[in-house]
Parts: C-alpha cells; sequence; structure tokens
C-alpha cells in the first residue's frame, strides 16, 4: 500500500515505556531501528517484529509496529511460518545470544539454510543479562560467573562462523555503539532477499560491562576494528597497517614499514573462501571484521514453495472441494 | 463344478514379515471390497521397525478387515480366515482363529529356517500334522509365482517381491471380487516402473486363476449391505484428517499451513497434505516438533489456518508453545495421533493414554479444548468441527486420534461441499479503535492481521492487561486474566449440540460411556447386552474439554458407569471429578483395540454378578 505521508521515527515508536537499564546497548539499537525503518520504503503495517525471550526480545513491544513477543528461543520458527502465510511482509527477527544460539540454537541454522526472506539480528552481549548474570553460549572461556565461579569450561560459539556453516546468505557484523554503520547494515539486509543474520555487539553495562571495549573505546578500536568496505584492501589502524591473502593465509602488513598497499586482500563479500577466513578473525592476533562479510544470491524458501503451489495449480488446475472429498473411487448406494 | 456360498459377515487376517507387503494386500482387499458394496472395518497391526527380524513373529505385520452384508462397526475378533505367508505369521495367529476356520499357507514359508526362526522344535512343523477341523489351502505361492514371473524383465531376487498379489488374486477369487480396482491402483503406482506394474499384475492374475483351476473350491458371495443410500469412498483416518482441514480451511476462507515432524503414526497427514499444493495448501516440515508448532503459530498471527499435527512424544514437545498460542489466542489445531506410550513407547500400537496430557497437561492455568474422533471417517468430522472451534473462539484445540483410527478404513458416506457449515472467523477489517483483547459476548477477542493498517499491536507469552494487552504484573488483573480464559473455553460448550445417547435409554442399570476409538467396539458390545436383555445403554463423547452441559444430568440417570479405555483410567478420573458418580473403568493396555466380547463380558459380570473386577 502506498504511505501517504513518510513515517518518522517517532512514528515507529510504540506508548510502551522503555525498561532496559539505562545504559544498555539496547537503546541505541533500538533508536537505530526506528530511524532506518521510515527509509525502507515500506508500509508500518507491513513490518513485523518477531522476538523470543530475554533483553532483546522486549524490542517488539517498543515498535509501533507488528510483533510478537514469543517464547524462548523460537522466533526464528514463528517468523518462518508468519513469512510462509504472507511472503509479502517485511519481518525482523530480534534474538540475542542465549536465546538464537543456545535454546534456539536449531531454530536459527534451519533458518538461515532455508533462506527464508527475513532479517535477524542477533543481540550479542555474551552474557545472560534478564536471568542476571550466567555465562552465555558466547561468552570466553574461563569466564567468572554466578554460575561458574571458577570460571567458564565451555568453549564459545563464533557467531558468523556459525552463521557461514549454515550457508546463510547474508551475513554481517555491526555494534551498537557505531549508530552509522548499523544503520548502513540494516538498510542492506534489508535489501537483501533471503536470511540476513547480523550480529551485533551489544555492552550490558549491568553484568558484563566493557566486554567490548576494544571495538568501541575510541583509544582502543583502531588496533582492533576493521572495517569491511567492498572492494576496498583491508586495512586498519588508520591506514597503518593492512592484510594481505598469503595463499589462504592472512598475514597483516604494515603499510608505514614498506609494504605495498596494491598487495593488500580486496573485500569481496561474494567469495565464500574469503568470508570464512575472515569470521575466523576471532582472537587477538587479527582485528575484529564489521560491516557485510559474505552475501549471495539464493532462491528463497518462499519462493520456491509458492512456485510448487502456481505449478500444482497449472498442472491440476484450482482444487475442487466436492473431487477432493469424493477422492478417486467412489460408489453410490441406492 | 464349483460351489458358492452366501455369507453375511466374514473376516480375514492377513500375516506375514513386515517385507511381505502384507499392508498393502489388505488395504487393496478393503478397496475393492468396499467398491463392491459391503461395509467394512480394517484394522493394519505392524512392528515399528522398518525391517523388523525377517522370519521372526516380532517381525510379523497383520492387516485384519471384517466385512459384511450387515452393518459392521469394528474389524472382527477372531477371524474366520488367516493367510499366513510363514510360519512365524502362522504361530503368531493360529490360535486366534476361529475353530473350523480357513487357512491359506505358503509352504515355502515353513522350511526348516522359517520354522527355526518361527521358534518351532525341531522337526517339529504344523503343516505335517494340521488340525482335521480346519480348511488348509496349502498353495505353492513362491513356485507359482516365480513360474508366473517367467517371461517378465526382472531381477530373480525381485521376482519373489509379488507374491503378496498372488495371493490377494486367489482371495479375489475366493470372495467373488474382480481385479479392476487393484489393477488400475498398480497402474498407478508403478506408472514409471513398466516391468514391476507387469510383474504385479500378472501376479495377481495368476493367483486369481490359481483358484479358478483347483477342483472343489468353495466359493464366497457377500451381498452388499443395506446402508443409508449415498455416495461413498474409503477412507483412513489419516486421510479424512487431512481432507476436514482443508475442507475447514477452504470453508473460512483461510489457507491452510501445516508444519510438522515426521512421527509414526501422524506422517500420513503430512503426506496427504503435501500432495494438496493446487488446493493451495502450505506444508512446512519441520527441523523438530517445536518449530512445528511455533510456524504453525506464526502462520496464524499471518491470517493462515495455522495448524501442526504429530504423536505423544512429539506433544510433549510442543507443550510450552501450546502455552503461548493459548496466552496469544490465535486459532490453532494440534492434532495428537496417539500411540503406545511412555517415552517412545509402542510408535505402531495404539493407546488413548494422551488425554490427562491433552486436558491438563501444561504449565500454568492453560485451558484448551479438546475433540476426539471416533472412527476413521469421523476423523473429517473431528478435524471440522477442531477448526471450527479455533477460529470461531479464537483458541487452540487438541485433536485426538490415534494409531488404530488413523491407518484402518471404512467405507464414508462423505458430504458435499455445500453442506458443510460456515465457518466465520472474527477477522478485524476495520482500522482505529483497535484494542487487541477487547472481547465478545463469548470472550472471544478479535484477529487482526499484520498488513492491515492501523491495526498494529504486540502480542506476547507475558500476561496482558485486560482489553489492551500490554503486559502486566498487576495481581488483580492476573487473576482476572485467568478467570476469563477458563470462562471462554467453557463458553465454547454452549456450541454442541444436545448429548444423545447411542443405544438403550435414560435410567438404565449401566451406561458404557466411551470416547475415541472405543466407539464401534462399545456399539457391538452394547447392542449385544440388550439383544440379552441385558439394561444398559451406549453414550460416545467427541468434546473431551469442555465437557458437554448437559452431561452431568444425563450421568446421574444411571446406577453405574462404565468407562472402556485404552490406559490406565484416564476418562474415569475427568468424569468422576468432574460429576461424583460411581464410574469404573475397563482398562486395556496392550496396544490393541477393545473386541466386543471384552467389553460384552464386562457388561454381563458387572449386570449379572454386580462385580466390576
Ligand atoms: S541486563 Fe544487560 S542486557 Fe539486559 S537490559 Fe540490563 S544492561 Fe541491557
Amino acid at each position: 500500500m502506498e504511505m501517504e505521508t513518510k513515517l518518522t521515527a517517532r512514528d515507529l515508536s510504540s506508548d510502551q515505556e522503555v525498561k532496559w537499564c539505562p545504559g544498555c546497548g539496547d537503546y541505541s539499537i533500538l533508536k537505530q531501528m526506528q530511524s532506518v525503518v521510515p527509509e525502507l520504503g515500506i508500509a508500518r503495517e507491513d513490518i513485523v517484529f518477531i522476538s523470543g525471550i530475554g533483553c532483546s526480545s522486549r524490542f517488539p513491544y517498543y515498535m509501533n509496529t507488528y510483533g510478537m513477543h514469543s517464547i524462548h528461543g523460537r522466533a526464528p520458527a514463528v517468523a518462518t511460518g508468519l513469512k510462509i502465510a504472507n511472503p509479502d511482509l517485511s519481518i525482523w527477527v530480534i534474538t540475542g545470544d542465549g536465546d538464537g544460539l543456545s535454546i534456539g540454537g536449531n531454530h536459527l541454522i534451519h533458518l538461515l539454510r532455508r533462506n527464508v526472506d527475513l532479517n535477524v539480528l542477533l543481540f550479542n552481549n555474551q552474557i545472560y543479562g534478564l536471568t542476571k548474570g550466567q555465562y552465555s553460549p558466547t561468552s570466553e572461556m574461563g569466564k567468572k560467573t554466578k554460575s561458574s565461579p571458577l570460571g567458564s569450561v565451555d568453549h564459545p560459539f563464533n557467531p558468523l562462523a556459525l552463521a557461514l556453516g549454515a550457508d546463510a546468505t547474508f551475513v554481517a557484523r555491526s555494534i551498537d555503539r557505531d549508530p552509522k554503520h548499523m544503520r548502513e547494515i540494516l538498510t542492506a539486509s534489508n535489501k537483501h532477499k533471503g536470511t540476513s543474520f547480523i550480529e551485533v555487539y551489544q555492552n550490558c553495562n549491568v553484568f558484563n560491562d566493557g566486554t567490548f571495549l576494544n571495538f568501541s573505546d575510541k583509544k582502543l578500536k583502531d588496533a582492533f576494528v576493521l572495517m569491511l568496505e567492498e572492494g576496498q584492501p583491508l586495512i586498519f589502524d588508520q591506514g597503518k597497517k593492512g592484510i594481505r591473502l598469503n595463499g589462504l593465509k592472512p598475514e597483516i602488513v604494515n603499510l608505514e614499514e614498506g609494504a605495498s598497499a596494491n598487495d593488500l586482500w580486496i573485500h569481496d563479500s561474494k567469495d565464500p573462501t574469503k568470508a570464512y577466513i575472515l569470521s575466523r578473525f576471532f582472537d587477538e592476533n587479527f582485528p575484529r571484521a564489521f560491516g557485510i562479510i559474505y552475501q549471495e544470491d539464493r532462491n528463497t524458501y518462499e519462493d520456491v514453495l509458492m512456485d510448487q503451489l502456481d505449478q500444482a495449480k497449472g498442472a491440476m488446475g484450482e482444487g475442487d472441494l466436492d473431487d477432493l472429498i469424493r477422492g478417486k473411487r467412489s460408489w453410490t448406494v441406492e | 463344478m464349483k460351489e458358492t456360498k452366501t455369507l453375511s459377515k466374514v473376516t480375514i487376517h492377513f500375516a506375514g514379515d513386515s517385507g511381505d507387503g502384507i499392508q498393502l494386500a489388505g488395504a487393496q482387499f478393503a478397496s475393492t471390497t468396499a467398491l463392491a458394496g459391503n461395509d467394512l472395518s480394517t484394522f493394519p497391526d505392524f512392528p515399528a521397525e522398518i525391517r523388523a527380524p525377517i522370519g521372526t513373529t516380532a517381525g510379523v505385520s497383520g492387516f485384519q478387515i471384517n466385512f459384511g452384508s450387515e452393518e459392521i462397526h469394528t474389524p472382527g475378533g477372531r477371524p474366520d480366515v488367516l493367510v499366513a505367508m510363514n510360519a512365524a505369521a502362522y504361530k503368531k495367529n493360529f490360535a486366534n482363529l476361529k475353530p473350523a476356520g480357513v487357512v491359506i499357507v505358503d509352504p515355502a514359508g515353513f522350511d526348516k529356517k522359517n520354522l527355526r526362526l518361527a521358534g518351532y522344535d525341531d522337526e517339529e512343523n504344523p503343516l505335517l500334522n494340521k488340525p482335521s477341523d480346519y480348511q488348509f489351502y496349502e498353495i505353492e505361492v513362491t513356485r507359482l509365482n516365480r513360474d508366473a514371473m517367467k517371461d517378465v524383465d526382472i531381477a530373480p531376487r525381485d521376482r519373489d517381491r509379488s507374491r503378496n498379489m498372488f495371493v490377494l488374486g486367489f482371495i479375489y477369487f475366493l470372495y467373488n471380487r474382480n481385479l479392476e480396482v487393484t489393477l488400475h491402483f498398480l497402474e498407478e503406482k508403478f506408472k514409471h516402473k513398466p516391468a514391476v506394474l507387469e510383474a504385479n499384475s500378472k501376479a495377481l492374475k495368476a493367483g486369481y486363476n490359481y483358484g479358478d483351476t483347483i477342483e472343489a473350491i468353495t466359493r464366497y458371495r457377500i451381498e452388499k449391505a443395506k446402508l443409508p443410500p449415498g455416495e461413498y469412498r474409503n477412507v483412513t483416518g489419516n486421510q479424512a484428517l487431512a481432507l476436514g482441514l482443508i475442507a475447514a480451511a477452504k470453508k473460512s476462507g483461510l489457507e491452510l499451513f501445516y508444519g510438522s515432524y515426521p512421527i509414526t503414526p501422524a506422517s500420513d497427514i503430512l503426506h496427504e497434505l503435501a500432495a494438496r499444493k493446487n488446493y493451495g495448501v502450505k506444508t512446512f516440515q519441520a527441523e523438530d516438533e517445536i518449530a512445528a508448532i511455533t510456524a504453525a503459530i506464526g502462520a496464524s498471527f499471518g491470517g493462515a489456518l495455522g495448524v501442526t499435527g504429530t504423536s505423544g512424544p512429539g506433544m510433549a514437545l510442543k507443550t510450552e508453545a501450546l502455552g503461548l498460542a493459548m496466552m496469544l489466542e490465535l486459532p490453532l489445531v494440534v492434532i495428537n495421533v496417539q500411540r503406545g506410550g511412555p517415552s517412545t513407547g509402542l510408535p505402531t500400537k495404539t493407546e488413548q493414554s494422551d488425554l490427562m496430557q491433552a486436558v491438563y497437561g501444561r504449565n500454568g492455568e492453560t485451558p484448551i479444548p479438546v475433540i476426539a474422533a471416533s472412527s476413521p471417517s469421523d476423523c473429517f468430522r473431528a478435524a471440522y468441527e477442531a477448526t471450527r472451534i479455533a477460529l470461531e473462539h479464537m483458541t487452540p484445540v487438541i485433536l485426538l486420534s490415534d494409531g488404530y483410527i488413523a491407518n484402518s478404513s471404512e467405507p464414508w458416506l462423505f458430504p458435499k461441499a455445500a453442506s458443510l457449515a460456515e465457518i466465520k472467523p472474527p477477522i478485524r477489517t476495520k482500522s482505529g479503535d483497535f484494542l487487541p483483547y477487547e472481547r465478545d459476548a463469548k470472550e472471544v477477542r478479535e484477529w487482526a492481521l499484520p498488513g492491515t493498517p492501523g491495526l498494529e499491536h504486540r502480542l506476547g507469552g507475558l500476561e496482558k492487561e485486560d482489553k489492551t494487552g500490554n503486559v502486566s504484573y498487576d495481581p488483580e488483573n492476573h487473576e482476572l486474566m485467568v478467570k476469563i480464559r477458563a470462562r471462554k473455553v467453557a463458553l465454547v460448550a454452549k456450541d454442541y449440540p444436545k448429548t444423545e445417547l447411542l443405544q438403550g435409554v435414560e435410567g438404565a442399570k449401566l451406561l458404557i460411556l466411551g470416547w475415541g476409538n472405543t466407539k464401534g467396539a462399545i456399539q457391538v458390545a452394547v447392542s449385544q447386552a440388550l439383544a440379552q436383555g441385558l439394561s444398559v445403554a451406549q453414550l460416545h463423547l467427541h468434546h473431551l474439554n469442555p465437557l458437554p452441559e448437559d452431561l452431568g444430568s444425563l450421568l446421574e440417570s444411571f446406577e453405574r458407569v462404565l468407562i472402556p479405555e485404552l490406559n490406565n483410567g484416564q476418562l474415569v478420573r475427568i468424569i468422576r471429578d468432574k460429576y461424583l458418580v460411581k464410574a469404573d473403568v475397563l482398562d486395556k493396555i496392550k496396544g490393541q483395540p477393545f473386541l466386543a466380547e471384552e467389553i460384552l463380558d464386562r457388561i454381563k459380570k458387572l449386570l449379572k454378578d454386580g462385580d466390576g473386577n
């Protein structure tokens, strides 16, 4: 439906009081969403936010669109059913590291492989916030929490590698403290046809404050953040350092000490091998990649399903209920 | 000269290895028999393993059919005819055969190896020591069928696979059936495998012709049954469920969305629906049971008729989502084709042990309407009714079927689409002034679909404020909402027709109260008891929650109530709890449906000796 007047961020904000802790990274994500949505050209009634359980999952209550706060981990499945029922909707799944990667991990990977056309925002704060501070499936090993007083013994998930492993067709990372970047990524994910998976680093200032400091602190982030730009060389640390590929092995080179910018790895988000290597920039040795790591065009689940329905109708004709009930063989008793 | 005898009713039990094609042969005999105008009831009974240990009694697959020129309500008790493809099938079933019954066997299935696998002692072969009062047809099926395969282009190892068709052909001859239905079926099934088609058609005809060539054989004729006039078809429970869902979706103007994860014995519903894409049916084979139901909830949110189907263990997994659907007050139909439990239990056996789970099994105060199907064709009515309640009352509804009903078949006097009641879901179209949880006189809220301008709203599993649906932790409001949701489900009973006895009269000494698949067996038992002058009546429940409002006063008119159930006593507890009447259970937990005689025995005991145990 045509919109008469353009929506504003205010139109997108519901009448419910936002109840996250003051200073929580969720506020920034909500704000970016409310300011991006009016730019997407989608009527408000066609937008649906679906969430599971957790701090991040309160998100739909604050968006003045259609929404459902479902049960723990199941938002990808709810959203899949909704999209199949009405493919015209713009659907956004809001989940967290516990919701999406622990209790709902199964649904998330199956959503990604099916490539249902919707967007997933995984707020990763590396902690269970709503249940007051237990380690999560993305918490680093050795993390001391209420449920791991001697340090967590769980090896953490690498969400982007997991998404790539599940054959996601759009994989990106952003962070609550970089509003402009987040708006760009949200816009790009909306454009992508298929499941868009966005991991958002989100600071939980109550139970896990500063866990992403390396990527948000003005002084630190230059050395730890690698901003990906399509067709551009991989350069970070204010142009001082670059990354090149030696075969399949990435190497950091110092551009101030004679390394040539011409030898650098050029970002190509359509290259699955490079995407995988980028997803493995996950330790202290390499900067963390932000931006669109990977994207590909692949048929969406609902398009293929609708094609099958159309073909069946074409081949057999629109079904008649009496024919169906009668079946192939009936007989009459006089 | 061949003699032909007329019979009014026959029960045949087909038995063989689970790889012998017994189910297919049985189902074909049922289709042909239905089309010949007999009334019938079938009972397929097979092992859980795809290829259970070959040649052993554990691997025996059975298919029983009871058919006749009179009304048939059960698959029959002891069979008149036993078809045993091997020694194990014979060993497992012979003792159950009626005295002086007919036995059809293939001696090749009684060689040393088969006898040993079946557990016969050395040198013991039942065919060498046949009881003289039984009529044996020892037919060299394997050898004769191989002869028939001589000119067919199939691998030697595949030539025995059409033995089931040879036997079926012989039985068609015996019961004066024509081959047309099965030949047509084979043509469809093996459209793309001409050699397999030829093998099976030849085997079928060879079996029939074999009957024609042997001397001194008695053939049987079973006249058409005097059924109510109209158009009939044969249908299994799972087929009828699928049809009922499609019909209800069409009549309510909605698309049908069916989310399911494969599970015995419910998978056939998914198969039936997946083949109906030209009816606009969208099926979604989910990654697990939880995704199946939550996707159906998502579809319902989007304005489709969301349905999910499963069996007991899957039902357990869906429990949390059922609570969500109840809180959201969205329409949803959840089918549980019950099987033997607990846990993985007895996947291919029947049971009625999920009634308590359906009525009570959720966290919190979570009332959900429960409907039960009582026979294969009744599944159509049950699916239609479950959908009507879900849509018109904006609630999840649980529909209970079971493994017996799901796989059995019977003739069905099917309805015309035009005669089906309209279903009117309360879809909101008017924009503005919308409160998601405002209700009508039946406590039903409106259904506002994403995509409709001006009705944007948020739903969730947290307790919600009356009318607005906003999250609320207010204690008064919580109590109010719990009571409103309970009343909403209680009001579903206002739609029910008057509760009527199926047989007998009010005030009788004993009422036999049933639900689900026990209907046919109770019907036979009660009619025999009435014929013997006993003071007994029959009532069958289709709505298990809420129970009919007039049930209490009806129950009070009987001295005693007996509830036959395939469980350890579930409806009986609900009835005692609700009405404080003297109710006893007749339980059976063997993975098998009731035999009418088991119920009749108990009726006699109760009425003659006054002893229920
Ligand atoms: S607990 Fe952490 S994540 Fe949750 S609202 Fe508070 S700051 Fe945000």
